[in-house]
């Protein structure tokens, strides 16, 4: 990272290694539908342009300012969030019940914690401080579970089957992307606020920590978004499949090209998945790449290679700490948003740190920390591996198992755990990479 | 007012699960701080070392199960325990050949060192998963308890009823021989006193002819111990799950961070800390407050600070508590 080629000459990224690269990972793509089919190859391609997007935020932070968050997961989810509270329809009798406690409730405990944290700035040091800080958390957290348990009660007894929570704005869900990156940016300030300060290892553990509370604050709180009961039929930006079926001219589009109308509409809707998508990464990596070439970039790579002397030369280097972790956060906030999308649901217990953290980690560093084009590449790489390492491992257990006998115990408990064989790959691919080829696919230029 | 039964059951709900549950975390916690103290770097793999360890002693637990062998009273998990420190400890060394050391002769930055050990955490996940499945797996045999809620109500004839499950026991008599032994290796033998050495100041170690090699290996050795002990007895006291274990890793860094990271002796408070809060900020106290109040009273509500499911919450509101005042944590610790 940081070696001496940051002093070469600045190479374009477009070279033929990397169009070769690239071109790869396209052929993946190309031959998992011609071998499975497009609706799959299309499926993988749309959360594989989700991943992309998850580990330029990702690189932001780690390439451009050395900052290790894993706390991917808790933003991801934060950005699923916003996606129902901007979108789903709302529920005018649950917040007639309860809707105006709740804000009251969360409103009186925000306002304790400022009084605390008035209170610790303003108070001279001693016990006197520590004294009166205890009275207002206890004094406050009390006052602040009186005033939202009867309106959390009410709104979640309210028709539990089908809502139990306030609802959303029902606001269209491209909305819900931006929002979803404000929510990770508003959460990554308080952490970076309390915890940039700290050595490395402690921010890491304090993302890991923030990730954990968020999903258990969506597991737990039913009137925000239903907790584990999920949120499902988040509508969409795209038309629906049964639309596109009933409908004259596009039945006469897909009898046109000779396709059956329920594949073409589905491929249709991915398609237009897809477009979106494309038009998001492009932005951002447009935007990225235009950062990264700036004076603004090259402070962030200054800061990065040599504090000490960064901030000799007057720089702000904590400001400017908490200025990458935000923005960072917040494209994983935007990746969410728009996976939940494409979900159309949010299953707040599908969230697991290996797989929404430590995965866009393996695409990062796999793809080349500090360079923005590689982190695309990885996220696309390793997210085609995610998905197709679990049909090929239970291919090639089929085949050590095909001379044992049908039924036999340990044939049956290798096709079982064919599925746990994509954690292995990806471990043994992460470990050969940082090994002989630390700085990735695309090395940074 | 009925201060007895009070008291039997707050130690029945909080204080003895808590301190079953502190010591699982301080054993884990020690290994965490020792690889910090000795090789420098934040051990994300440590959760599933633990779950590799408790999955061989449950492997060799049921073998010893067929066979008919059994440790009385006691879990046969016990008898078990060696093959799982033995395989465990030949996993760390075989990992440390294969991974760690290169970057130790590198003299790689310690983040990086913290990534491989990503790498590392999915390979023993993915071997975990695929050897034992992602399912609950009880192990626990031998007598249940050592005193149940029946016994003590008819013994004391109080109206609370107390129960002394064996693996709690077990658990708390396990950890203390096991820190007693650490403690007197670090600090009477060679090897323990050239490992303190070697924490303390890596430069005049290596001068005074320490063999940094061996140090380390010692360390990985003591640390799949304290792990595997650490992953049995949270299986034997709760259950065993691979992702649970996963999950531990942050407690247990809590508790390491919080005592001190690289501060033995500050591992062990940690774990004591973080378990007894967690414990008692999400453990319902409208039983225990009943009785302290008049005859036949009985709180509104259930007096219960946060739901269970938010004891990640604790864990890391204390830690961000202690990184805040205290950067270094209670027992002075070490930073890089």
């Amino acid at each position: 990272m940081s070696d001496a080629a940051n002093t070469q000459t600045p190479a374009s990224s477009i070279n033929a290694k990397n169009i070769l690269l690239f071109a790869l990972v396209a052929l993946l793509f190309v031959g998992t539908g011609f071998v499975q089919s497009w609706n799959t190859a299309l499926t993988i391609f749309n959360m594989g342009l989700i991943s992309a997007i998850m580990a330029l935020g990702v690189n932001m932070q780690w390439g451009y300012a050395g900052l290790f968050n894993v706390g991917v997961m808790g933003f991801v989810a934060l950005g699923g969030l916003a996606a129902v509270l901007v979108s789903s329809d709302p529920v005018p009798e649950a917040w007639a019940l309860g809707g105006p406690r709740i804000l009251l409730g969360l409103v009186l405990g925000a306002a304790t914690i400022l009084a605390a944290i008035l209170a610790y700035s303003r108070l001279p040091a001693g016990r006197l401080r520590m004294l009166a800080i205890l009275v207002i958390l206890i004094g406050g957290f009390a006052i602040y579970r009186a005033v939202i348990g009867p309106g959390v009660e009410a709104v979640e007894a309210y028709e539990p089957a089908s809502t139990g929570f306030l609802g959303g704005l029902g606001l269209p869900v491209v909305l819900a992307w931006p929002v979803g990156g404000l929510l990770a940016a508003g959460a990554a300030w308080i952490i970076g606020k309390t915890a940039l300060g700290l050595r490395s290892d402690y921010l890491a553990i304090a993302t890991l920590g923030i990730a954990e509370i968020i999903i258990a604050i969506l597991k737990n709180e039913d009137w925000l978004a239903r907790g584990v009961k999920n949120v499902t039929g988040i509508p969409r930006p795209v038309p629906y499949e049964v639309d596109l079926q009933a409908s004259e001219s596009f039945l006469n589009f897909a009898n046109s090209l000779g396709a059956d109308p329920v594949s073409a509409s589905t491929i249709t809707v991915k398609l237009a998945y897809a477009g979106l998508f494309i038009v998001v990464l492009g932005v951002l990596i447009w935007l990225v790449e235009k950062a990264w070439n700036s004076p603004w970039g090259r402070m962030m790579r200054a800061i990065r290679d040599n504090e000490v002397s960064a901030s000799a030369m007057g720089k702000d280097v904590k400001a400017r700490h908490l200025q990458i972790f935000i923005l960072g956060s917040a494209v994983c906030g935007l990746a969410g948003a728009m996976m939940t999308t494409l979900d159309s649901q949010l299953v707040p217990g599908t969230y697991q740190p290996l797989r929404f953290t430590f995965l866009i980690w393996v695409m990062v560093i796999v793809g080349g920390s500090g360079n923005n084009w590689g982190a695309v590449l990885g996220g696309f790489l390793i997210w085609w591996l995610w998905v197709q390492v679990e049909p090929l491992g239970l291919l090639l257990l089929q085949g050590l198992t095909a001379g044992m006998e049908e039924g036999a115990f340990l044939r049956e408990h290798l096709l079982d755990s064919a599925a746990h064989m994509r954690l292995l790959t990806m471990g043994i691919i992460l470990l050969l990479v940082l090994r002989f080829s630390p700085r990735g696919l695309i090395p940074e230029r | 007012m009925d201060v007895l039964n009070a008291i039997v059951a707050l130690a029945n709900f909080v204080i003895i699960p808590a301190t079953a549950y502190g010591a699982q975390l301080a054993l884990g916690a020690l290994g965490v701080t020792l690889i910090y103290g000795i090789l420098r770097f934040s051990n994300f793999a440590h959760g599933d070392t633990m779950a590799f360890g408790t999955m061989v002693t449950i492997f060799v637990t049921w073998g010893f199960q067929a066979a008919g062998i059994g440790f009385g009273p006691l879990p046969t998990a016990l008898l078990a325990l060696p093959f799982g420190i033995a395989a465990t400890a030949l996993l760390a060394i075989g990992t440390d050949a294969t991974v760690y050391r290169f970057y130790r002769t590198q003299k790689a930055k310690p983040v990086i060192f913290v990534i491989a050990s990503l790498g590392v955490m999915f390979i023993m996940n993915g071997i975990v998963r695929f050897l034992i499945g992602v399912d609950d797996q009880r192990f626990a045999d031998g007598e249940r308890f050592i005193i149940g809620a029946r016994d003590f109500r008819e013994m004391t004839g109080l109206e609370e009823g107390l129960a002394f499950r064996t693996t709690q026991g077990i658990t708390i008599v396990v950890a203390i021989i096991a820190v007693v032994l650490l403690f007197w290796f670090l600090n009477r033998t060679r090897t323990g006193k050239s490992m303190r050495a070697f924490s303390d100041n890596e430069d005049l170690a290596l001068l005074s002819g320490i063999n940094p090699e061996r140090v380390v290996l010692i360390t990985w050795i003591i640390v799949a111990a304290l792990a595997t002990t650490a992953g049995v007895l949270y299986g034997l006291d709760k259950s065993f799950k691979p992702f649970t274990y996963f999950q531990l890793l942050l407690p247990i860094f809590a508790s390491a961070i919080v005592g001190g990271l690289g501060n033995p002796l500050g591992a062990i408070l940690g774990g004591f800390l973080i378990a007894f809060s967690e414990v008692g900020v999400t453990y319902a106290f409208r039983k225990v407050v009943g009785y302290l109040g008049p005859e036949d009273w009985q709180p509104e509500g259930l007096l219960q600070l946060l739901s269970t499911d938010y004891k990640f919450a604790v864990s890391f509101g204390i830690l961000l508590i202690v990184l805040l005042f205290k950067p270094t944590g209670i027992m002075k610790g070490k930073s890089v």
